[in-house]
């Protein structure tokens, strides 16, 4: 099937090439890094998580995303979803090999990332991350390849995918458990030190993700010949709905236990985020503007009226998919180093080697999401008209 | 012809997952005693100083200034090859100094006495009991001894920072670059590290192996004492006896072996 990502117009070619070129200057950038070391970040010894470890969270939260339109489909037999799942698996796809590409970018010696396997240590959460991810990665590409190649040639996927798929289904909230795990049991720091962690990621993780899903569906609509469908992107609203009140709805359950104990190492980190601390709050515009995007998503999404109209929609879905992403991508791992374990604070802001850098990564994972996207519209173009008494799509 | 592809990449697929899981095999074979192999059997120093639990005593009243910590600290870095980095950010310290509010976070109180307040307190590695370093780490590249002592493989590390992160005494640097054109004189004794690995304090291991101790506690007349946590009998023992001693955030339940006399 992969050949029908060849075959397109002048358009599309751009497209790809843009990306290439972002990606071009990405690992460039990533080569100087290699040579002169993680010192051309803003990382430091005090924040010695940054941006691209930030990005892994925030990712691993999209690509978790995904299983938001496959659960309703196979779980709850909702039909509508048929035409969509595969588009939530192929973004989880993107996603999660954008998160790998992270990782990667992170490690002060890549070359040496095979240790993780060469001497398996079940004790570190990493360990299980690295298990997760790549399983992930792994079902959804099977199964996405699978069944868009049964809709193809106009037979039922075969027998042995349900249970993967079933799987993949439980699989995607436990990546986001994981990776929230890898966080939340150190000890020494108060901000990520909250059983929530795991629930909130979830709950953030679950509207960020469809809400990516409901523009990536306007963007094909428009782009192409193939309809998502209204129904399919009015229910996925309503996901979006609940996951983004749920998601401030626990925030909010954790500023009241931070600021009603007054526990100063569990506060000081919300105090940094949200009013500064000792002279020191380069984030504090960046949070506020997160809540304010969360709280007018909320506004927009529980109105019927706004929610169902798709010009509305479709920019709620940007300003809550920019909310959370501040919230996780910037607030979330540097937060939890400032204050250091000492209680200083030293700040952090990623410079633009590390800004390029990333955009590299991003590219790549747009790159393989247009060419997956491609495959899939393209054979959904191909069979409409079959489509619908077929029951696997 | 899309047949053969197809088996050429299933018996590709079945091979790389062989190569990839067979190290994975091995960990779990040797550790079913098979035990034919013969081990190589390392001799250690018949002058080795041995504890069955290490720990270190600091008599902060014997301090003043920051100027009787800083030979103490120059010794260490001298000896481990500790780069002087001109960014801040990007430092590396195995033994340092700071305040008693930053070190005893959870027992400042803005009314404590003048001596204390100012008085600079050192700070490494607490070598825990239950290292959370340890537990974060994904290679094992860092790892408790049976003598208590908490070490670093630079050689393993992967460099992803876990351990910085899970450390709650802040006793971890990263080389965000190259170290060695900042070491001032390199010690040949020790070996210098390589940007992308985190290091740290290691209780003078290599010192202990032949004899001799720790470079902090020779440089500190008298003020630092290590020796056997385990052994009533011992000098670490004896003072903290004798003596009314603190440690750093022991309610997290690390287990430092690091007490301050104050």
């Amino acid at each position: 099937m992969l050949e029908l990502a060849l075959k397109g117009d002048k358009k599309y070619w751009g497209w790809v090439i843009a990306l290439l070129a972002v990606i071009g200057v990405g690992f460039a950038v990533y080569l100087k890094q290699l040579d002169f070391g993680l010192g051309i970040t803003g990382m430091s010894r005090d924040v010695s998580w940054g941006f691209y470890i930030a990005q892994f969270t925030f990712l691993v939260g999209v690509a978790a995303g995904g299983v938001m339109v496959v659960l309703p489909k196979y779980l709850h037999d909702y039909k509508a979803f048929g035409r969509i799942t595969i588009l939530g698996e192929f973004l989880a796809i993107a996603a999660v090999t954008m998160c790998l590409l992270f990782i990667i970018a992170d490690l002060g010696q890549p070359m040496r990332a095979f240790n993780v396997i060469l001497y398996p240590t079940p004790g570190s959460v990493l360990f299980w991350d690295m298990i997760v991810l790549n399983g992930y990665l792994f079902l959804n590409i099977v199964i996405g390849w699978n069944v868009l190649e049964a809709e193809r040639n106009n037979i039922h996927y075969a027998k042995w995918v349900k249970p993967l798929i079933i799987t993949s289904i439980v699989w995607a909230p436990a990546i986001h458990t994981v990776t929230a795990f890898l966080y939340c049991g150190l000890p020494g720091r108060g901000f990520w030190m909250t059983a929530i962690l795991a629930p909130r990621f979830l709950a953030s993780a679950f509207a960020a993700g469809p809400a990516l899903l409901i523009l990536l569906c306007l963007i094909i609509r428009k782009v192409t010949k193939f309809d998502p469908g209204k129904e399919q992107i009015q229910s996925l609203a309503k996901i979006v709905t609940y996951a983004i009140i749920i998601n401030v709805f626990f925030l909010l359950c954790e500023v009241f236990v931070v600021f009603y104990s007054r526990i100063p190492s569990h506060m000081s980190h919300l105090q940094y985020l949200f009013a500064g601390l000792h002279g020191h709050g380069a984030l504090v515009p960046w949070m506020w503007t997160s809540m304010a995007f969360m709280a007018t998503s909320i506004v927009l999404l529980v109105i019927p009226a706004t929610r169902k109209h798709e010009g509305v929609l479709a920019f709620t879905c940007v300003i809550l998919f920019l909310g959370t992403w501040i919230d996780k991508g910037m607030g979330m791992i540097s937060g939890g180093f400032v204050p250091n374990p000492l209680h200083h604070v030293t700040e952090y802001m990623p410079t633009l080697p590390e800004i390029l850098i990333t955009l590299g990564v991003y590219a790549t994972g747009i790159l393989i999401l247009t060419i997956l996207f491609k495959v899939a519209v393209n054979v959904k173009e191909e069979v409409s008209g079959v489509t619908d008494s077929c029951e696997s799509c | 012809m899309e047949n053969s592809r197809r088996s050429f990449l299933k018996v590709a697929g079945i091979t790389a997952l062989g190569i990839g899981t067979k190290p994975v095999l091995d960990v779990f074979a040797s550790s079913g005693g098979h035990g034919e192999e013969p081990k190589p059997e390392v001799y250690s120093n018949e002058k080795a100083l041995t504890a069955e639990k290490w720990g270190m005593v600091i008599d902060t009243t014997k301090f003043h200034s920051a100027e009787d910590l800083a030979p103490i600290i120059e010794a260490c870095h001298k000896i481990h090859n500790v780069p002087d980095l001109p960014d801040s950010k990007h430092e590396i310290m195995w033994l340092w100094e700071d305040e008693y509010k930053h070190v005893f976070t959870h027992r400042e109180h803005e009314l404590i006495n003048d001596r204390i307040k100012h008085l600079p307190f050192l700070v490494l590695c607490n070598h825990c009991e239950k290292p959370a370093c340890v537990r974060a780490c994904p290679t094992k590249a860092t790892f408790k001894r049976d003598d208590g002592i908490v070490l670093m493989d630079f050689h393993r590390c992967i460099g992803c920072r876990f351990c910085m992160a899970a450390c709650p005494y802040g006793s971890r640097s990263f080389n965000f670059r190259d170290p060695r054109p900042f070491i001032k004189e390199e010690n040949k004794e020790f070996p210098t590290r390589m940007k992308g690995v985190v290091e740290k304090c290691n209780f003078c291991a290599e010192r202990l192996a032949v004899g001799k101790m720790p470079a902090c506690v020779e440089a500190s007349n008298g003020a630092i004492t290590v020796g056997d946590l385990d052994d009533p009998e011992s000098e670490v023992r004896e003072l903290l006896r004798t003596n009314y001693t603190i440690r750093r955030k022991p309610d997290l339940g690390a287990g430092p072996s690091v007490y301050y006399i104050v």
